[in-house]
């Protein structure tokens, strides 16, 4: 791990808070709502950065709370059951009621979980209520689902039957690809987490061996280890080196030979290679710089170094779990910077005076650097795309290969003036 | 506490952010944790800015909040300053940071810097997004401007005359994120240009702080968007003398309306007032005999109280409709548009929640929708057409071709985004009468896409209804084929009427008379 240059900052930051994750949470899970406690804020952040308008009622909102909710907490908890009766009359088909903190509930140390739990017992056998915070001054982005998935631990019966349990959200059909290649290579007890519908969930123990399919699950897998679970080491499955050496960790742990593996994912290692050929062009020798977001940005700088042959400038993640990224350190070329936390001005400074072909960054910085000349991709597309696996690799090449194909037509001179 | 699926105003920074953004040489260090720079993809993806907002946010985290939050503050703003140089600096913070009570703004002044500093205090858990832009422009204006008020004299809008010049005015209220502002101001200029009377300042979109501290040197102010200027223009009257104009022109009437207003207030005699009404295709094309379609049509109309009340005035007045509903998510506009629904006899809506006004829209069944991206949904969803009107902003919102809404251009695009929306009713109208003809290819699309019902829709969710209705009523062949020939757009406001006639009159069937029967009771 030595040969990589970990440095950190702080300072003013340009990343979405935790409840950004309920955008794809709520898609995964179409029995389940989601109702963060928290201001107009909230609300205008989580309608801004999910388009709700095309919904004719979204399966999550907020409860607003006001100046006379703060003046009494007795209050706050009184006027949150109201809210939640008649959400629950209004939709009756919710099975799991997710109560989401919020940075004002946090500040004002609303105890979601008290609330949770008289609820709880109300609705017994009608609706399950949980809660987790995904709060901007606990969580970034995509650590909402962290705090989502822990939530829904401690209704995970027990059971001891050795299985195969892929954890964080992934497109359904990468999951159906996923799925079938592990039947393939014998594994035939696999489930998920988060599951497809709320209420059933997987049952864990010690004989469940948990594969991440996302790098921002810390606090998850704590919890998942707690309750005897096995975690498999392995980087993570995007592109075709990380999803081949996914795939064989999974396998060791299954005690499936490595010839087995090679045997059923070589053909398509093949045709991904081939797919990838007229990205990797594109790519191949462009400078990238990676402003913390998603949380995929480690991953995703080995694959655009290890496969599209990119350079990478600066490599920066919102934070850094050295020991869930063990394996994708390991695969990072010499020398490769990362930069854990964020001074979004000081990052830019260096964005600019390193001159990159490409910045991956969030919406709000993406335009003004487009106007200083800058190609740019958003890291918001990452986590709404099927990027995961050998099959989408060449489609995951093409979300960076993109904005600098279509530089390069706009500035092309291709048709002559008559 | 509030439950709330879809907002039409963020919160009261988000005010305060787009007054910043709008001007020159101002820079915002809001106390706000990292969830909070969301706001920022407003102005850069929305509106295609090409400049970050001014905006410093301090990102506390969790772990400061023990510690010492005010040190943080202080560090960022120090940093604020001397990367950005503002000119003058807003200091403030949003619904969290309100909570923790550091008081940036004191803790700015505090500092020893000679730039002045504003100091926003907008409570986060009463106040929404127009409100917050209103404080602020206003605040801005008071904290530039305060020292001069003693020592100037009331400002007459007759001293241009001594002057020997033409008349001055100020033009305030148009911002980022405010709708179609950009060319409204343009538009403004050029009418005011062509009668005489120079433009002192545009604020706040574009102006620096020297430019407000320039407002003075006008004679009036036009108060193009009371939502955002209203209080500053008070303002400037009470401690100034300054005189500000109350129509907004959005129409030609109300065009027209403006155009005297200012000449009253500054005494200037209107000499081109025959060639007014010519200079906008909208009369015409209102008058010309392709419009008579137009007479009557029901038109639902909601969204911020400036653009609501106009269009009711413009749907009316000028194009001759018929307006069913009207309606406004500012609730400090409410008074207003209250009045203006009484003079239309309908009840006015005042709501932030678009559910209570989808069916508000349903129940009213109006042939095109007035409204903003929300209602523009709605409408989709029930198979009417719609054009959008107000805020709150959305890229398509933001169109590349001058398109204002104000003067003599805004009422010829006004003319052509909300007729053009029932010229392909009519075409709808055309398909469906001639859908048998051989000619006629099958699968012709609607442009409502497969929201708009068919006759053997209607009539098939009509069977399903009857089986369980009490009443029993009964469509019979004759009374469905009469039916069908019914103009789809109409069709289930003829039926839901003709149903209820024949319950009135206890008729269990419904034939061809009935329904003729029933349209005669109700016309």
């Amino acid at each position: 791990m030595s040969k990589v240059e970990f440095n950190k900052e702080t300072g003013p930051r340009e990343v979405f808070c935790g409840l950004t994750s309920i955008v794809w949470l709520h898609r995964r899970m179409p029995d389940a709502f989601f109702l963060v406690v928290g201001s107009r804020t909230c609300a205008h952040l989580i309608q801004s950065a999910a388009g709700v308008m095309i919904f004719a009622e979204p399966r999550f909102g907020t409860a607003i709370l006001e100046e006379k909710d703060l003046a009494g907490l007795a209050d706050a908890h009184e006027e949150l059951d109201r809210v939640v009766n008649d959400l629950i009359a209004r939709r009756p088909e919710i099975k799991t009621l997710f109560l989401v903190g919020s940075c004002p509930s946090e500040v004002i140390k609303l105890d979601l979980a008290t609330v949770a739990e008289k609820l709880n017992k109300r609705f017994s056998g009608q609706v399950r209520f949980v809660n987790y915070s995904g709060s901007g001054i606990e969580t970034t982005f995509t650590q909402g689902e962290d705090g989502a998935l822990k939530a829904l631990i401690p209704l995970m019966d027990s059971s001891d039957k050795e299985k195969l349990l892929l954890v964080g959200t992934l497109a359904n059909n990468v999951e159906d690809r996923f799925k079938k290649i592990f039947r393939n290579l014998g594994i035939s007890n696999i489930e998920s987490f988060p599951p497809r519908q709320s209420t059933e969930l997987p049952k864990i123990g010690k004989n469940t061996k948990v594969l991440l399919t996302q790098p921002y699950l810390s606090d998850t897998v704590r919890d998942l280890k707690h309750r005897g679970c096995e975690i498999i080491s392995a980087p993570f499955p995007l592109g075709i080196e990380g999803s081949t050496e996914w795939f064989l960790a999974a396998a060791k742990a299954f005690k499936i030979s490595e010839l087995k593996v090679h045997e059923i994912i070589s053909p398509l290692i093949n045709r991904a290679k081939l797919a990838l050929e007229s990205h990797k062009e594109i790519l191949k020798g462009k400078r990238l710089f990676l402003l913390p977001e998603s949380q995929l940005e480690i991953s995703l700088a080995r694959f655009l170094h290890n496969e599209c042959e990119m350079d990478l400038i600066e490599v920066g993640t919102p934070y850094l779990n050295k020991d869930l990224m063990k394996e994708e350190i390991n695969l990072l070329p010499d020398n490769t910077k990362i930069v854990e936390g964020q001074h979004v001005e000081k990052q830019l400074d260096r964005v600019r005076e390193s001159n990159p072909d490409l910045v991956v960054c969030g919406m709000g910085l993406a335009n003004p650097l487009e106007a200083e000349g800058i190609s740019t991709k958003w890291s918001i597309e990452m986590v709404f795309s099927p990027i995961h696996g050998i099959d989408q690799a060449a489609d995951l090449a093409g979300l960076f290969s993109k904005p600098l194909k279509r530089n390069q037509i706009l500035t092309s001179k291709t048709l002559v003036t008559h | 506490m509030e439950l709330t699926l879809w907002t039409y105003e963020g919160p009261p920074h988000v005010g305060a952010m787009r007054i910043a953004s709008s001007m020159k040489d101002i820079h915002y260090v809001l106390h706000a944790p990292q969830g909070d720079t969301y706001a920022d993809l407003l102005f850069t993806m929305i509106e295609r800015r090409g400049q970050r907002p001014p905006v410093t946010y301090t990102t506390f985290q969790a772990r400061d909040l023990g510690g010492d939050t005010a040190e943080l503050v202080k560090k960022n703003i120090k940093e604020a300053v001397e990367r950005f140089k503002p000119k003058t600096l807003l200091v403030g913070e949003s619904c969290t940071a309100e909570l923790i009570q550091d008081q940036p703004g004191a803790l700015a002044k505090g500092m020893g810097f000679d730039m002045p500093i504003v100091n926003l205090e907008l409570p986060a858990y009463s106040k929404k997004e127009n409100w917050g832009a209103s404080e602020t422009f206003y605040q801005l204006i008071r904290t530039l401007l305060k020292e001069k008020v003693s020592y100037s004299e009331k400002i007459s809008p007759l001293r241009w005359k001594e002057f020997g010049r033409r008349p001055k005015v100020n033009i305030l209220g148009p911002s980022l994120l405010g709708f179609r502002c950009r060319d409204d101001v343009i538009e403004i200029q050029r009418i005011l240009s062509e009668q005489g009377i120079d433009t002192n300042v545009v604020a706040p979109l574009g102006a620096s702080p020297d430019d407000i501290e320039r407002l003075i040197d006008a004679e009036i102010n036009i108060c193009l968007y009371p939502e955002i200027a209203e209080a500053s223009c008070e303002w400037l009257k009470r401690n100034f003398g300054m005189e500000y104009t109350n129509t907004i022109p959005i129409g030609i009437k109300n065009t027209i309306e403006f155009i005297n207003e200012v000449h009253k207030k500054l005494d200037l005699p209107l000499t081109n007032k025959k060639e007014l009404e010519n200079k906008s295709k909208l009369p015409w094309y209102s008058k010309s005999v392709d419009s008579n379609y137009l007479t009557g049509k029901r038109v639902f109309i909601f969204g911020d109280g400036t653009h609501a009340i106009a269009a009711a005035k413009i749907a009316k007045e000028e194009l001759g409709f018929e307006v069913v509903g009207l309606g406004t998510y500012s609730r400090e506009m409410a008074r207003q548009v209250r009045a203006t629904a009484k003079d239309l006899n309908v009840e006015a809506l005042i709501t932030n929640n678009y559910l209570e006004v989808e069916d508000a829209m349903k129940k009213a069944a109006p042939e095109l929708v007035l409204g903003t991206q929300m209602e523009r949904h709605s409408a989709k969803r029930l198979g009417i057409p719609c054009s959008v009107i107000s805020t709150p902003m959305h890229v398509q919102d933001v169109p590349a071709r001058y398109s204002p809404q104000m003067g003599w251009e805004g009422a010829n695009v006004i003319f052509d985004d909300w007729v053009h929306p029932l010229m392909m009713g009519l075409e709808e109208h055309l398909i469906d009468m001639f859908k048998h003809d051989f000619e006629f290819v099958d699968g012709h699309q609607s442009h409502l896409g497969h929201t708009a019902k068919n006759t053997k829709q209607i009539l098939n969710s009509d069977e399903k209804k009857d089986k369980n209705s009490k009443e029993g009523i009964i469509w019979t062949e004759s009374g469905r084929a009469e039916l069908i020939k019914v103009p789809f757009f109409v069709r289930g406001k003829v039926k839901t009427n003709t149903e209820k006639y024949a319950i009135l009159r206890g008729i269990p069937e419904i034939s061809d008379e009935t329904l003729y029967d029933a349209k005669a009771y109700f016309s």
